[in-house]
């Protein structure tokens, strides 16, 4: 048993008053003829957050949330509920509820017995108690005083300080129980500053599976700080971003959230297994440049989309989505695996007990190519050079998506000129990335701040990239 | 448990939560306690997918020691959380900072009178039933057209909920409500193109529906009528918001007089109260107390009496959505927007869709919206966008992979019309929007 799975056992089955002879009666409920699959979830989640503002530590927050999702799948339906106690007559209501998918039958109870242990890609540690609170707020107030330093046209600084300490444990029908321990901190700045009666803001943050001494080691909340100023007075100065279709360059790490959007959320098993995604049915085909490689890689440590093993107990991998411009293969839960005659890819995910696992992203990336970024951007006469992004969205099934650009700047010549206006980028994905002409030797990851949202959930997730230059992309700027 | 039973049981957990508040040394504490549970049945292809049982609790509980403030939520309601969870607030609250601007929200504006707004109308319907209402509307969808190929299905979702709001001034409220709704996802797709597109309807009362086949009809329709897109030069040229992308508009209105945004100087509507935001004729309100409404409340989110009122009128902005907290950051009293605006609505100018497209002319109708692309701070404005490519006040061809680009500044204050086509979903009442010019980014 790994030590996050016996601090798993301990929290959600011990300290409740849970023994295995009860999880095999909430199996056997759950269980019966016509049911394929079935599983158990317990969560056990505190949260806490600090919030600093106009100089001044203005919010804290702690929170809790746990309780225990059943399951049972029979062929592709599902039945499912949640209860927010772990006692066992409400675990024996919900699996009563949860079964009603399926007709009544009968099953034996399996023997119950610890799943796969992959090595642990984080520490178990409770991330909510890696500094003291004095520490926590220190952290908070020089990163206010770093950005109001960096230049006095800072009028405004916001910083926030979120730590998660996130328990899991899951039994499937097979009788294998998983745990893992998810330690995950968030912090952010952002500022607002003004010059000249006008106003803009910038922001910057990042995040580990870690303590939060994370912000501490490298000067990272210094960092932020540094950063949000430096964005928030580029765009002081930014023009009016032109519109139409041009070449652009996307800086390496962030911006590969295009990578997400355009191909990522149309690779998810459910929507092939359904036939609705834009991707559906094509592998082997070629869906981008041959310059593109690109994975989807739960097994970086302790990094904010990794994870030691999925909501499902199946480890996390590195999965090749696309090869050299080859579409090779899906991300899956077991549901869709199972449903189209393929392996379970650990990335079965939900946002807590209270939703269904699905297929989802982990860390999401393309490899580095042979170019030097001096030489890409050289390339290009007239375009746009994208260096940061808001967030993104995409309809998997006609392919469109589009992302935000919140600093960019003009390629004039070859030469990187004027900041321009955050703009919309539009794209069809699997057209896309067959315009992806060159790739740089520079891969980066995120800083790990992305959140991904699919059908109501959210859940932690990494991207990145090389430097990138896409021949064609529709810019949505004000300059036509 | 009756209805009433779970209300005054709810009710004694916030008095006990506000008590143990007190017992900790705190000077004052509010707290709201909610419980809900709903069925949730998808049907795709004919057959049940999923039938979800949601069963969910939660409590939130703010405490202040003089002008120190602490948070914390939990869902769990046993006594054993709960008491960790009050603790959790006051050990926060010795660690933030004297803010002048916190506290409860003034005593003299809570809610008198607490009228019953008739939100709580149950249904009560087993997941065989809601099966079947949603395979009726999928079946409606799927039988429009044979190029419907494909389908997300269609889900009905019915809630019902309590919740009782309480603060140390002694006011203690709450009510139950009840949510139904019912959507529907299909495909549309010919040679090798897939478009998909969805519609719905949600109400507080089963009967106020749409009926089924009406929204599996409409969700094929919109979803048929956007085969064979086509780009669109880049242009600038006028733009019409179809009504059910239009809330939008008014959703970015709001976040840029939202008392957060004014107190921390980042928003494009900065200092502007009592100056024309919009032309003459526009008027621009929000209706809390609407008996049925969707989004209704009698009082807000700090036990503020909520009121109708006039947000916008003679295109003149009234003022900001104001909660307690950043009322005294400007030296401003709580609008009782705690939680946010309530039953939106905007006046139509008179002109049906009809009367707005040959008003336009030759432009753009714009039925889809995504990503972000709004700066607040600014007021730029850049989104992807799909719809119909329009002249002659006909519309002609749907196009796609669109950016539409402008400055809410200047989009309010040149709004030449909004119709009077405000059948939509949703709380917020409002018609197309017409604007004279804006930046269409294509090919």
């Amino acid at each position: 048993m790994t030590q996050s799975t016996a601090i798993a056992r301990a929290t959600l089955l011990d300290a409740p008053g849970l023994s295995e002879t009860h999880l095999a009666r909430v199996m056997d409920r759950l269980l019966s003829r016509q049911v394929d699959a079935a599983d158990i979830y317990f969560q056990y989640s505190r949260l806490e957050s600090w919030v600093l503002e106009d100089g001044i530590i203005r919010d804290g927050s702690h929170g809790i949330e746990q309780g225990a999702g059943i399951r049972a799948i029979s062929g592709d339906k599902t039945g499912f509920a949640y209860t927010d106690s772990l006692a066992l007559p409400k675990l024996l209501d919900a699996a009563g509820a949860a079964r009603a998918i399926a007709q009544a039958g009968q099953h034996g109870a399996q023997a119950i017995a610890d799943g796969d242990t992959p090595t642990a890609l984080y520490a178990p540690v409770n991330p909510l108690e890696s500094l003291s609170e004095a520490e926590k707020l220190d952290l908070l107030r020089r990163a206010d005083a770093e950005a109001r330093a960096a230049d006095p046209r800072v009028r405004q600084v916001i910083a926030s300080l979120v730590a998660a300490h996130d328990i899991i444990l899951v039994m499937d029908n097979s009788g294998q129980i998983s745990g893992d321990v998810r330690p995950l901190v968030r912090m952010n700045v952002q500022v607002i500053v003004e010059h000249d009666g006008k106003r803009e803001q910038g922001s910057a943050g990042g995040g580990a599976r870690q303590g939060l001494d994370f912000f501490i080691s490298e000067e990272r909340a210094l960092g932020y700080a540094r950063e949000a100023v430096r964005q928030a007075l580029v765009n002081l100065d930014a023009v009016a971003a032109p519109a139409g279709m041009l070449p652009v360059v996307l800086a390496p790490g962030w911006p590969g959230v295009l990578l997400h959007e355009a191909v990522g959320h149309g690779l998810e098993g459910d929507f092939n297994r359904k036939g609705t995604s834009a991707f559906a049915g094509r592998i082997g085909e070629q869906v981008a440049s041959s310059l593109c490689t690109v994975v989807d890689d739960g097994t970086l440590p302790d990094r904010r989309g990794s994870l030691t093993i999925d909501d499902e107990g199946t480890a996390s991998q590195y999965n090749v989505l696309i090869e050299n411009g080859l579409l090779k293969g899906y991300m899956q839960d077991k549901m869709n695996a199972r449903l189209m005659g393929v392996a379970a890819t650990g990335n079965g995910r939900r946002e807590s007990y209270a939703h269904l696992p699905m297929p989802r992203m982990t860390n999401t990336y393309m490899l580095p190519g042979q170019h030097k970024p001096d030489e890409i951007i050289a390339s290009v006469k007239n375009g746009l050079y994208a260096v940061n992004f808001g967030g993104g969205q995409v309809d998997i099934t006609s392919g469109k998506f589009v992302f935000s650009a919140n600093e960019a700047y003009l390629i004039e010549d070859g030469k990187v000129t004027r900041p321009v206006k955050g703009a919309t980028l539009i794209g069809n994905g699997p057209d896309v990335m067959t315009q992806v002409s060159m790739v740089g030797d520079d891969l980066e990851l995120d800083s790990g701040v992305g959140t991904c949202g699919k059908e109501g959930q959210s859940v932690p997730v990494g991207v990145g990239q090389p430097t990138l230059k896409i021949d064609q992309l529709t810019v949505g700027g004000t300059a036509a | 448990m009756s209805e009433t039973e779970q209300i005054s049981q709810l009710a004694r957990i916030v008095e006990d939560l506000l008590h143990e508040a007190r017992h900790l040394g705190a000077d004052a504490a509010e707290a709201g306690v909610s419980t809900q549970t709903g069925l949730s049945v998808t049907v795709r292809l004919g057959e049940t997918e999923t039938i979800e049982h949601t069963s969910d609790n939660g409590l939130g509980i703010t405490v202040y020691f003089g002008q120190r403030k602490g948070s914390a939520s939990t869902t769990d309601l046993r006594d054993a959380a709960v008491r960790e969870t009050v603790a959790a607030a006051c050990r926060i609250a010795r660690h933030t900072s004297e803010d002048p601007a916190a506290g409860l929200a003034d005593a003299a504006l809570m809610a008198r009178d607490v009228p019953d707004l008739d939100l709580f109308h149950p249904w009560e319907l087993d997941a065989d039933t809601a099966a079947e209402i949603a395979r009726g509307c999928e079946d409606a969808a799927r039988s429009v057209d044979p190029r419907i190929s494909n389908s997300e299905g269609a889900t009905l979702y019915t809630q019902r909920s309590s919740f009782i709001y309480g603060n140390t001034h002694g006011f203690v409220d709450g009510y139950p409500t009840t949510r139904h709704s019912l959507s529907c996802a299909v495909i549309a797709q010919e040679g090798e193109e897939m478009q998909r597109d969805y519609w719905y309807d949600s109400s507080r009362v089963p009967a106020g529906l749409s009926s089924p086949e009406v929204i599996g009809r409409t969700a094929a329709e919109r979803a048929l009528a956007r085969l064979h897109g086509r780009k669109l030069g880049t242009r600038e040229c006028p733009v019409l918001f179809r009504a059910d992308v239009a809330p939008s508009l008014l959703r970015s209105l709001f976040g840029a007089i939202r008392g957060q945004a004014v107190y921390r100087k980042s928003t494009f509507l900065l200092d502007r109260v009592g100056e024309k935001i919009f032309p003459e004729w526009v008027a621009i309100s929000e209706d809390p107390r609407k008996p049925r409404g969707q989004a209704s409340a009698p009082f807000d989110n700090e036990g503020v009496a909520t009121g109708y009122r006039e947000i916008v009128s003679h295109g003149t902005l009234q003022g900001y959505l104001l909660d307690s907290y950043a009322a005294r950051k400007l030296g401003l009293t709580s609008t009782g927007n705690a939680g946010g605006v309530r039953n939106a609505a905007i006046e139509s100018s008179g002109q049906s869709f009809d009367m707005l497209l040959r008003d336009m002319g030759r432009g753009v109708l714009i039925t889809e919206l995504m990503g972000q692309g709004t700066n607040l701070v600014t007021g730029d404005y850049s989104r992807g966008a799909a719809g119909f490519w329009v002249e002659n006040g006909e519309i002609q061809y749907p196009i796609e992979e669109i950016t539409v680009a402008g400055n809410l500044n200047e989009m309010f204050s040149g709004l030449v019309a909004v119709g009077n086509d405000d059948d939509i979903p949703g709380s917020t009442r409002t018609g197309s929007w017409l604007f004279e010019r804006m930046t269409i980014g294509g090919d």
